[in-house]
């Protein structure tokens, strides 16, 4: 019984169904923090998990442990609208983007656990002959970086999208779809990754916040929790909207700022809308979960916040977007509203890599958009944590490119809303 | 919704308002021999701290002028708004989350 309880099948469905469902065993252990440890990742989201979970598999590292001051997955992973794509404009974001995707179509099979990784198409609209020039820019950058793109014409779109306002305001004039995007199931991503990486001895330890470092010579040495001290040589920091606080424990500062990013369920649905749908303009992303719920995502609320509510006027403008787009769910309810404090870089693009401190590496900067990059994200900073090197995918996503000025400006390359 | 009070026209709702990011940002001196990490903290690096946070907003749909807002990242509490030339309103005075100074008893 213990040995189906560890492998996740059909068989071991059918045998579970049969006793009665009473053999699983958690999924994963609510470790105790030890004295020591060879790698420390900081944040249980989806990141951290993912870095440690190919630290484990692919780098052979056994003694990691994963703090994390809440719950596994309560920031940030669960806080998304779980949309995975890799639309992006400069080949160095669409490599590492296509790379977490692709890592994203084999996922469920890797971890052995259903991810729910739904392949339904990404469509992103133009409503003015602008937004058609973008669109067309954007698909031939995306086909000319390797990912795949196709340009629609507004018949086309309305053939794919039929529930379309037939007279909008803002009129739809062209769509770029990428077939290979989609959406995941989020907390399955995180619970996945955790269970895999406990499997291969990865301790997950639940309340533990990190309070200081301790630091000598510019070198990290141990990392001060809630829980005691831990002794470490390598420390790498995945916490999001909270990057900023890590680094200044740490004694420096990052050019991240945090906002709060809203989304929004309706109430369940029949199935309406099979794919994820994306209006710039309208400053509204929509797509349909398996319960039937709308997922509405919208734009930042523009000041730095660290609030995880989220502001009336910007739930309006998506309320009145969504509206516009599909004037019958203007009745259908919001059931959940909640907001995620994401950390906003000057270009748009993430931080992987070192920092001024050694044994000191961040993942950070995602933005809006950092639940697709997680298998990426997680197995390129493992590897850079690994070989103290930066992965040649994430080498351009260096702290030192504020220097240097060779930024990856995808807020104006892809004109993404963050 | 923030209730922002422009020393020019009074309270006013958020939607009126545009955040400027960080305030008291001094561009960095000599000139000639501004460094590039010196260059790169003063265009991109910011506090962003979790609490008190020293910012600028603009009354972009009414007196079009700027000016500096002392307002908490957690709460979103405006405890000052003072004018663009100002010096820091004092920290101690204001008080930061969770820290409720006492009330005259």
């Amino acid at each position: 019984m213990v040995k189906f309880s560890k492998k996740y099948s059909a068989l071991s469905l059918a045998v579970e169904a049969l006793r009665g469902h009473v053999g699983w065993k958690p999924a994963w252990r609510n470790a105790e923090p030890k004295r020591q440890y060879d790698m420390v990742l900081i944040g249980g989201g989806g990141h951290g998990l993912a870095t440690a979970y190919y630290l484990a598999k692919v780098h052979g590292y056994k003694n990691i442990a994963v703090l994390e001051k809440g719950w596994i997955g309560g920031g940030n992973s669960g806080r998304n609208t779980t949309i995975v794509r890799s639309n992006y404009f400069f080949p160095e974001s669409t490599a590492f983007y296509d790379f977490s995707l692709k890592l994203y179509e084999g996922l469920s099979r890797e971890l052995n656990y259903n991810v729910m990784f739904s392949q339904r198409g990404m469509m992103m609209l133009a409503h003015d002959r602008h937004g058609v020039e973008m669109l067309r820019r954007s698909a031939n950058a995306m086909l000319l970086n390797g990912a795949d793109a196709e340009f629609l014409s507004p018949h086309e779109v309305r053939a794919r999208v039929p529930g379309l306002n037939p007279s909008p305001r803002f009129p739809i004039m062209a769509g770029l779809n990428q077939p290979r995007g989609g959406s995941a199931r989020h907390d399955a991503v995180v619970w996945g990754y955790a269970r895999a990486a406990d499997a291969l001895g990865v301790d997950i330890i639940q309340g533990c916040e990190v309070t200081g470092f301790g630091i000598e010579n510019g070198q990290v040495n141990a990392v001060e929790t809630s829980r005691g001290r831990i002794e470490t040589g390598k420390v790498g920091v995945a916490v999001a909207g909270h990057s900023s606080m890590i680094a200044q424990m740490a004694g420096f500062n990052l050019p991240i700022i945090s906002y709060a990013l809203q989304a929004y369920v309706s109430e369940p649905l029949k199935p309406c809308l099979d794919t994820v749908l994306l209006s710039p303009a309208t400053g509204v992303y929509v797509s349909q979960s398996d319960k039937g719920g709308l997922v509405i995502g919208s734009s930042l609320d523009l000041y730095p916040s660290y609030a995880q509510r989220g502001n009336l006027p910007t739930m309006e403008a998506s309320a009145a977007g969504i509206v516009e787009l599909f004037p019958q769910f203007s009745r259908v309810k919001f059931l959940r509203q909640w907001a995620g404090i994401v950390d906003v870089m000057h270009d748009s693009t993430p931080v992987v890599g070192k920092t001024p401190v050694k044994g000191l590496y961040f993942n950070c900067g995602w933005g809006t958009g950092g639940f697709k990059a997680i298998p990426g994200g997680g197995y390129c900073f493992a590897h850079t944590m690994a070989n103290d090197e930066p992965h040649p995918l994430v080498a351009p996503f260096s702290l030192k490119r504020f220097e240097t000025g060779r930024l990856i400006d995808e807020a104006a390359g892809a004109g993404i809303a963050h | 919704m923030l209730k922002i009070d422009c020393p020019w026209c009074g309270p006013r709702a958020e939607v009126e308002f545009c955040c400027g990011g960080e305030s008291h940002i001094q561009r960095p001196e000599p000139f000639d021999k501004v460094t590039d990490a010196e260059w790169a903290s003063y265009l991109f690096y910011r506090q962003n701290p979790k609490g008190l946070h020293f910012e600028r907003w603009v009354h972009k749909h009414g007196c079009r002028q700027w000016f500096n807002v002392a307002r908490d990242t957690v709460t979103h509490e405006i405890k000052s708004v003072y004018l663009m030339a100002d010096p820091k309103p004092d920290v101690q005075k204001l008080t930061p989350t969770g820290k409720q100074k006492e009330t005259n008893k």
